[in-house]
């Protein structure tokens, strides 16, 4: 389904992404895991068009994403939830939730929506996005996104800065999703939280994609883990 | 004659109704510059100039077409907003990527260029523009007589408000405008089309300075210097509201104007300058305005 | 990209003469020759009119150019600086030298004032807080018995400078204008070079950096402000006794926007490029004067041009062509 290859990134001056290469199969969870600063975010940000200098190739459903605006990629059924999880502090709980226009059919409707984060229907009449917490803040992120119908997810870092329980939570969330046939690109430091949910892992290191794991084998391959993530 | 702090009633309601009206220009001229400010964050120098384009808007109008003051008050500002819309695409949207400040000078020497020839074709001296036959005279209240065309102007002029308001913080379009003011590249990622969005937010808020300018025409004679003489008090007008609201401009815009009008019925050698002075007060005390967020 | 920054960087003074790069000093003589030479050849008064601007011009650029500051209010402290000498110049025939530095006084004291209010935004906010205080300052000006209102204070006499040296003769006017343009010119290069200048640069490139390193970077904005408004009421007061009239155009908001374009189109932040914009804008304005408000719309059509397709102005041009620092 998503096709990235020799992808180089530039902030400004800084090369941040060397030929970053990988890919990702329809129905797949899929992680990127490295250190800080390996580029996952960045890689990220590539695919959805908001780094100004990208070269290389990024295929989705066999269409170039390279060259597109922001707004044409998502149109094209790329979503994606930020590390800072973008939540609007000018909209109310409900307006951030129905904030990203339908760009396909097939997406969820509010009642699934609210049936899968009961959470967010309590919480539906907050005047401000922002007075959710941490946890509530992340699961809005991820079900406005739900509702598009968008099949490709990307998902940055969902699980950053929260407690046990609600990571859990994610975690079903997640696997929850794939069941719905929702194909999901993760960036996470986590890995033991990615082992929960992902079909494959790649690890990212400099800009580059050096490696790539398959969930089965995330156990016995723990040394080479520690190296790379410098744990 | 009913007396109110020493002053004539007539008197005091008269000046309050002045000021209202200068309020109601304040408030809808600063209004637009907040809008067009939160989401292209440039300060639109050529508000003045685009007033008195929507004025001269509907004196051409009438004059040449034959067409009234109440088709112009929907006419001009469509056919002015397209202009601001043409000045965006062309020049201002060049840029965004640059320090904000070369938005203010674009917008400043537009300013210029576009006051410079009209003065050079029309003149400095006002053309008249009659009062609709249907808003002409007075009513008396008793304590008062009130010009119908002024309570139009109030009236008109708070319900023009009053809907931009509702739009931008109760509808959906509007909940696109205040994220794409927060956060215009996530709101692209998620499928917006957000330049076309700032577009039409530039062209709505010149159409909103284009109506007052029709609304202003019958008041003060369609004049190129129209937009000068309001344009520095709004400035003001904007430094002590803050421009981090919509509704605080409105009330800023009308509270200044009401203590416009009070400072020239006591103490009428301030009248110019208490604006200025109620801005020194506010920036001692609240550097970012009275309604301004904290960034 | 801020502003400032968008001209080549000020380079650090190397040792020579004031700080002055070879390039630039080059420049210098070239400008002084200039100054000696053309009251010979051109009308001494057109040139008076072309060195106030360009200190005036010169002390703007102080603000954006190295402090980073973009303050559309100017025209209150050249205009207040001319109405006070002006006035002192007229009522108490002082010496010409004691009025303009009254005109420079008043420019300092009305800068630290409105400047107070204004150095705690920056960006936008302080273009239009400048803007504001200096509308306010024009309609006491209108309002003010002083100021003699729309017929501004009229036939002030040019005086004597030092006592005994008659300004009534116009060459003697010019050289004395042309002394305080030099002397103006070089004490703001000298202030860029100063220890106090390159704080100056610090804050305008990384302020939180500034703040964090200890400095009190609001002082030193100020400071700068007042230096740059103190400088504009000199120009101001100089050019109330040269053409011996002070009048609402000095407040008026149209001659801040004026030194606006004249620094723009000479070069944000260079050192020669308000002489040069100064040159240019007073030069299109006698020309086109006859042409009633075809001056406006040039000067916004300039404007306009240079901000979309000129910014680095034409000091700032040819610096970059050449690879120096003008």
């Amino acid at each position: 389904m998503l096709e990235i290859g020799d992808l180089n990134a530039w902030y400004g001056e800084s090369h941040v992404l060397h030929g970053a290469a990988f890919q990702v199969n329809e129905g797949e969870v899929v992680t990127l895991l490295g250190r800080n600063g390996a580029g996952k975010t960045t890689t990220m940000k590539s695919i959805m068009g908001l780094v100004p200098h990208r070269e290389g190739t990024i295929r989705f459903n066999g269409r170039e994403l390279i060259g597109l605006s922001s707004e044409a990629i998502a149109r094209s059924g790329v979503a994606f939830c930020p590390e800072e999880r973008g939540i609007f502090g000018s909209l109310s709980v409900t307006e951030n939730l129905l904030l990203p226009p339908v760009v396909a059919p097939g997406g969820l409707d509010i009642d699934t929506i609210y049936a899968l984060f009961p959470n967010l229907k309590e919480r539906a009449r907050t005047a401000q996005g922002t007075k959710l917490s941490g946890g509530e803040q992340q699961m809005l992120a991820i079900a406005r996104i739900l509702r598009t119908g968008a099949k490709m997810l990307l998902l940055d870092e969902p699980t950053e800065g929260l407690a046990p329980v609600i990571v859990q939570q994610i975690g079903r969330t997640i696997r929850e999703i794939k069941a719905r046939g929702f194909t999901v690109l993760l960036v996470e430091q986590n890995f033991r939280f990615a082992a929960t949910v992902a079909d494959r892992h790649y690890v990212m290191e400099h800009g580059r994609v050096v490696d790539m794991i398959p969930n089965h084998l995330l156990e016995a391959s723990m040394d080479k883990l520690h190296e790379y993530l410098g744990v | 004659m009913m007396m109110i702090f020493g002053v004539p009633a007539p008197l005091l309601f008269g000046q309050l109704m002045l000021g209202l009206i200068n309020g109601a220009f304040y408030a809808m001229l600063s209004l637009g510059l907040a809008i067009i400010f939160g989401m292209l964050n440039i300060i639109n120098f050529a508000h003045g100039a685009l007033f008195m384009m929507g004025a001269f808007a509907a004196w051409m109008l009438l004059n040449y077409a034959g067409i009234g003051y109440f088709p112009a008050l929907i006419l001009s500002p469509i056919i002015i907003g397209i202009f601001g819309i043409v000045l965006e695409r062309v020049m201002i949207s060049r840029l965004y990527k640059l320090d904000h400040l070369y938005g203010l000078l674009l917008t400043f020497g537009l300013a210029l260029v576009i006051e410079g020839l009209f003065r050079n074709y029309y003149g400095s001296s006002g053309m008249p523009y009659e009062i609709p036959h249907v808003l002409q005279g007075a009513t008396n209240l008793g304590f008062m007589f009130l010009p119908i065309y002024r309570a139009w102007v109030v009236v008109a002029a708070l319900v023009v408000c009053l809907a931009t308001w509702a739009v931008i913080e109760k509808t959906f379009l509007g909940a696109r405008l205040r994220a794409a003011t927060e956060n215009a590249p996530l709101v692209r990622a998620f499928g917006v089309n957000v330049p076309r969005m700032i577009t039409l937010t530039y062209g709505a808020g010149v159409g909103l300075a284009a109506f007052a300018g029709v609304l202003a025409a019958p008041i003060y004679s369609v004049n190129p210097n129209m937009g000068d003489n309001f344009i520095n008090t709004v400035f003001a007008v904007v430094v002590i509201g803050g421009m981090g609201s919509i509704m605080g401009s409105i009330i800023t815009g009308f509270g200044l104007g009401v203590i416009e009008g009070l400072t020239k019925v006591f103490y009428p050698q301030a009248s110019a300058t208490v604006v200025f002075l109620v801005m020194v007060i506010v920036l001692l005390f609240l550097p970012r305005g009275l309604f301004g967020k904290t960034a | 990209m801020s502003v400032s920054t968008a001209v080549r960087p000020i380079s650090v003074a190397r040792p020579g003469l004031f700080g002055f790069t070879r390039a630039q000093a080059i420049a210098f003589l070239v400008m002084l020759g200039l100054v000696v030479v053309l009251p010979y050849v051109l009308y001494p008064i057109f040139l008076m009119r072309v060195l106030c601007a360009a200190l005036f011009a010169c002390a703007f650029n102080l603000m954006i150019g190295y402090v980073g500051l973009l303050s559309f209010g100017h025209a209150a402290f050249y205009g207040m600086g001319a109405y006070l000498a002006a006035w002192a110049m007229k009522q108490w025939h002082l010496d010409a030298i004691v009025c303009i530095g009254i005109g420079g006084a008043t420019g300092a004291i009305l800068g630290l004032c409105l400047g107070y209010l204004a150095i705690r935004r920056s960006g936008i906010y302080f273009a239009m807080i400048t803007l504001a205080l200096a509308q306010m300052v024009y309609f006491f000006c209108v309002e003010a018995p002083f100021t003699g209102g729309e017929d501004g204070i009229q036939q002030v006499p040019r005086g004597h400078a030092f006592g005994f040296i008659s300004l009534n003769n116009d060459m003697n006017m010019y050289w004395l204008t042309a002394a305080i343009f030099l002397a103006g010119f070089l004490l703001i290069h000298r202030i860029i070079h100063s220890p106090f200048g390159q704080v100056l640069k610090a804050i305008r490139e990384n302020e939180p950096r500034a703040t964090s390193l200890g400095y009190r970077t609001n002082d030193y904005k100020l400071i700068a402000f007042v230096l740059s408004t103190g400088l504009s009421g000199i120009a101001g007061a100089t050019t109330a006794i040269v053409f011996g009239i002070a009048t609402l155009d000095g407040v008026h908001y149209s001659r801040s926007g004026e030194v606006v374009l004249t620094t723009l189109l000479g070069g944000l932040g260079t050192v020669f490029g308000p002489v040069v914009g100064a040159v240019l804008t007073t030069s299109m304005e006698n020309y086109l004067a006859q042409f009633g408000d075809w001056v406006t719309v040039t000067q916004g059509s300039i404007f306009v041009v240079c901000v979309l397709a000129f910014r680095r102005g034409i000091v700032g041009e040819i610096a970059a062509l050449l690879k120096l620092s003008l």
